[in-house]
């Protein structure tokens, strides 16, 4: 894999791969020392030019369990705020000698303009309302974990698609592994057209509960509501809430699951949120080995011919696969 | 005085085709003789080529005053002689805006040593913001005599129906009647849309403008010509929605007129799923069934005229995220060839709405798109038809490069273009 831009760009194959790796960084983050020598001497730079707590210290802690050197870029503190272009910061950070950029950009399409100006492999954080591809990495991770496969598997993502980057990778990701996915959300919350997607759309969300094995709730993002989108959270809740009642609907065995941070009372009620079935830490902890396993294999033997990833001694058991190119 | 013959060339204009030489004279500016076996005292061969009245492009973002780092009127001009054109109108989203008989006479003063004839248009709005009329009268006593608030279309009905009021009550000093054009779009309805609202945008994640915001403005201003009499042009039509109801309009017998562009009959929204913002324009690249329909409309008069909605922006700020980047894109040296690879009509129709049919429109007929005849200006277009050459955004006369045909190849050149007599593109090159 050169780059990871968007879910789009892998097929089935290759997402298992980086799935079966991040299962072998899981076992690393259970050590006493929870790291593992495979990227040390490569630097890995975090340019967020949009504000994230989760995804960003989910990278630099992957980075660092994987011995790379990590440098933070915010937006804030940067060169783009004395009004350099985007292309002059990229190529800056480029001319320093750096391995990959972790970006994250308000503006859809930006890590995909990124490579033209870097030789550095470049990892889609989340852009726009296009793609957020370790997202979808960690909770096809997290569905996997739970099933064993997502093949054949019923999920429901709710909520705001059309302002969505992880709906659009999840769509991406979940299809491609063999699941099916059902939309439930008010129209004003849909992407204009669905022409080509393998998706159904159901408005009524208790005609789907039921029958999913994953609930899958996005967060409403009250910052990007323009009028008309919405009356009210109130009214959200009620029509497309994961409620204490509607939460009595699902399987046993079903998942609740949300990207975060979540409004709990809107997306999920606070009672729900803490249901057994809820695997919203669960997501954030796979966010790690998933991150590990994306920044290996755009920087790793794939790339490199480098031993594999995790070091031999204590990791005998099981080779990761080598040779992701993509 | 030098007298110039065009020799062996196949003239095509609105009297039809046929071959003869072309002498012109650049004293008097004017075509001193056509027909067979001419002499002069300087030849140029023009044998395979076509000799056709000079080009008018009705829109044209020239960018001066304000815009100088992306174009200015010389530049523009260079570019619009390369691209055979003789004429064009200049819009009025400058900075400042071109509402004020100040900065109208300084666009008029630059264009008097440009490389074509360059006609101011007038903002029909102060600021083109939709709520005070510009001075119009005093504009149109400058020659203006085409308002425009383009950029935006007039959103508030009312002000809409006055302006076109108004302008209908106005007096022509030599009898050439004025225009509104309309940039069609109704603002509430494409706010936040950086391209066209569909299959791709979903993908894409960006937000769309849809065909009916296009659509909702041009059916409203129909139905203002009709209750006004007044003459409105529409402007850049890209979508089939709007061909149908200008050209039901034309069978109502309303005095509308249209235009559209080049790259939006030939290009795609699916040209944006790389997120470059060569690509990014007002209004946006639509659909197949969009690019058909304004092919069918070019072809049967529904659509008058080619204008290219030349727009240069520079490469750093085509360089910014795509939902950031300015909207538009070159036209004036891409114009005819692209016409000529895309559309399926008769060369005399091609340049119908190339040169005579845009003259009219642009109240301009007295002097450009004249027939090739002795004693008409001599504001001539040499074109050769079998010229191939790749399209490539740093070599041409623009400021900028932004050409959404980087790279094509295409096939048709203007060789010569000859303004008021003289030879101002030579082989393909400007010659001052």
């Amino acid at each position: 894999m050169r780059h990871l831009l968007s879910i789009a760009d892998l097929g089935a194959d290759e997402l298992h791969r980086v799935l079966d790796l991040a299962e072998e960084f899981s076992e690393v983050q259970s050590r006493d020392v929870p790291k593992v020598p495979a990227l040390r001497g490569r630097t890995v730079v975090l340019a967020f030019f949009e504000d994230s707590t989760r995804t960003r210290t989910s990278f630099d802690l992957a980075a660092r369990r994987l011995s790379a050197d990590v440098v933070n870029f915010s937006a804030g503190s940067s060169s783009l705020a004395k009004g350099e272009s985007l292309r002059d910061t990229v190529e800056t950070i480029s001319a320093m000698g750096i391995d990959a950029i972790v970006v994250r950009h308000g503006s859809s399409g930006v890590p995909q303009q990124i490579t033209s100006w870097t030789d550095a492999a470049v990892v889609n954080a989340g852009d726009g309302w296009h793609q957020h591809p370790t997202q979808a990495l960690l909770d096809a991770f997290t569905i996997r974990r739970h099933f064993g496969d997502l093949d054949g598997r019923r999920i429901a993502l709710c909520g705001d698609i059309q302002h969505s980057r992880v709906a659009r990778s999840n769509i991406d990701a979940f299809t491609r592994l063999g699941a099916e996915v059902v939309l439930v959300a008010p129209r004003t919350l849909l992407p204009p057209d669905l022409e080509g997607w393998p998706v159904k759309v159901e408005p009524d969300l208790d005609a789907v509960l039921p029958d999913v094995d994953v609930a899958y709730f996005l967060r409403i993002q009250n910052e990007r509501m323009g009028r008309g989108l919405l009356p009210s959270n109130r009214e959200y809740r009620a029509s497309y809430g994961l409620t204490v009642e509607r939460a009595k609907q699902m399987r046993p065995d079903a998942l609740i699951m949300h990207p975060g941070p979540m409004n709990r009372g809107v997306e999920v009620d606070p009672e729900v949120a803490d249901d057994p079935r809820s695997v919203v830490l669960d997501q954030v902890t796979h966010g790690v080995p998933v991150r590990m396993a994306v920044l290996f294999s755009v920087l790793g033997p794939g790339q490199f011919d480098q031993e594999p990833p995790v070091d031999q001694e204590t990791k005998a058991r099981q080779e990761p696969q080598a040779g992701e190119e993509g | 005085m030098t007298t110039t013959v065009f020799k062996g060339g196949r003239i095509i204009d609105q009297m039809g085709e046929r071959s003869g030489d072309v002498v012109v004279d650049d004293d008097t500016g004017a075509i001193s003789q056509v027909g067979p076996d001419l002499s002069a005292d300087r030849v140029i061969d023009v044998a395979g080529c076509v000799v056709a009245p000079g080009f008018v492009d009705l829109h044209v973002h020239l960018r001066q005053p304000g815009g100088e780092a992306s174009e200015t009127i010389e530049s523009g001009s260079r570019a619009a002689a390369r691209g055979g054109f003789t004429a064009v109108v200049a819009m009025p989203n400058t900075d400042p805006c071109m509402d004020s008989a100040a900065v109208i006479n300084e666009v008029l003063a630059h264009g008097r040593t440009a490389l074509c004839d360059v006609k101011p248009s007038g903002a029909i709005s102060i600021g083109r913001d939709g709520e005070t009329l510009a001075p119009m009268a005093e504009l149109a006593g400058l020659g203006v005599r085409m308002f425009t608030d383009d950029g935006t279309g007039v959103q508030d009905d009312l002000f809409m129906r006055r302006a076109l009021e108004y302008a209908g009550s106005l007096k022509s000093d030599d009898g050439v009647p004025f225009v509104l054009a309309q940039h069609c779009e109704v603002s509430a309805l494409s706010e936040g849309g950086v391209m066209h609202e569909g299959e791709w945008s979903s993908r894409l994640g960006l937000g769309g403008q849809p065909s009916e915001a296009e659509e909702l403005m041009v059916m409203r201003d129909i139905a203002l010509s009709r209750l006004t009499g007044v003459r409105v042009h529409f402007q850049h039509l890209s979508t089939a929605g709007s061909v149908a109801m200008v050209r039901a309009a034309k069978a109502g017998g309303l005095p509308v007129t249209a235009e559209a562009t080049p790259h939006h009959f030939s290009l795609t929204d699916a040209c944006c799923a790389d997120y470059d913002a060569n690509y990014k324009v007002h209004p946006p690249l639509r659909t197949a069934s969009d690019v058909a329909a304004i092919k069918v409309g070019l072809a049967d008069g529904t659509i008058d005229a080619i204008a290219t909605d030349h727009a240069p922006h520079t490469p750093d700020s085509k360089e910014r995220p795509f939902d950031q980047a300015p909207p538009g894109m070159l036209g004036l040296e891409t114009a005819l060839a692209v016409a000529l690879d895309e559309l399926d009509m008769p060369l005399t129709d091609v340049l119908a709405a190339l040169s005579w049919q845009p003259a009219a429109i642009a109240g301009l007929a007295h002097r450009h798109g004249r027939p090739v005849e002795d004693g008409n200006p001599a504001n001539l277009t040499v074109i050769d038809l079998d010229h191939s050459w790749e399209v490539s955004g740093v070599s041409m006369a623009s400021r900028s490069s932004n050409t959404p045909f980087e790279g094509r190849q295409l096939r048709g050149r203007v060789r010569h273009t000859v303004l008021d007599g003289e030879l101002v593109v030579e082989d393909g090159e400007a010659t001052r």
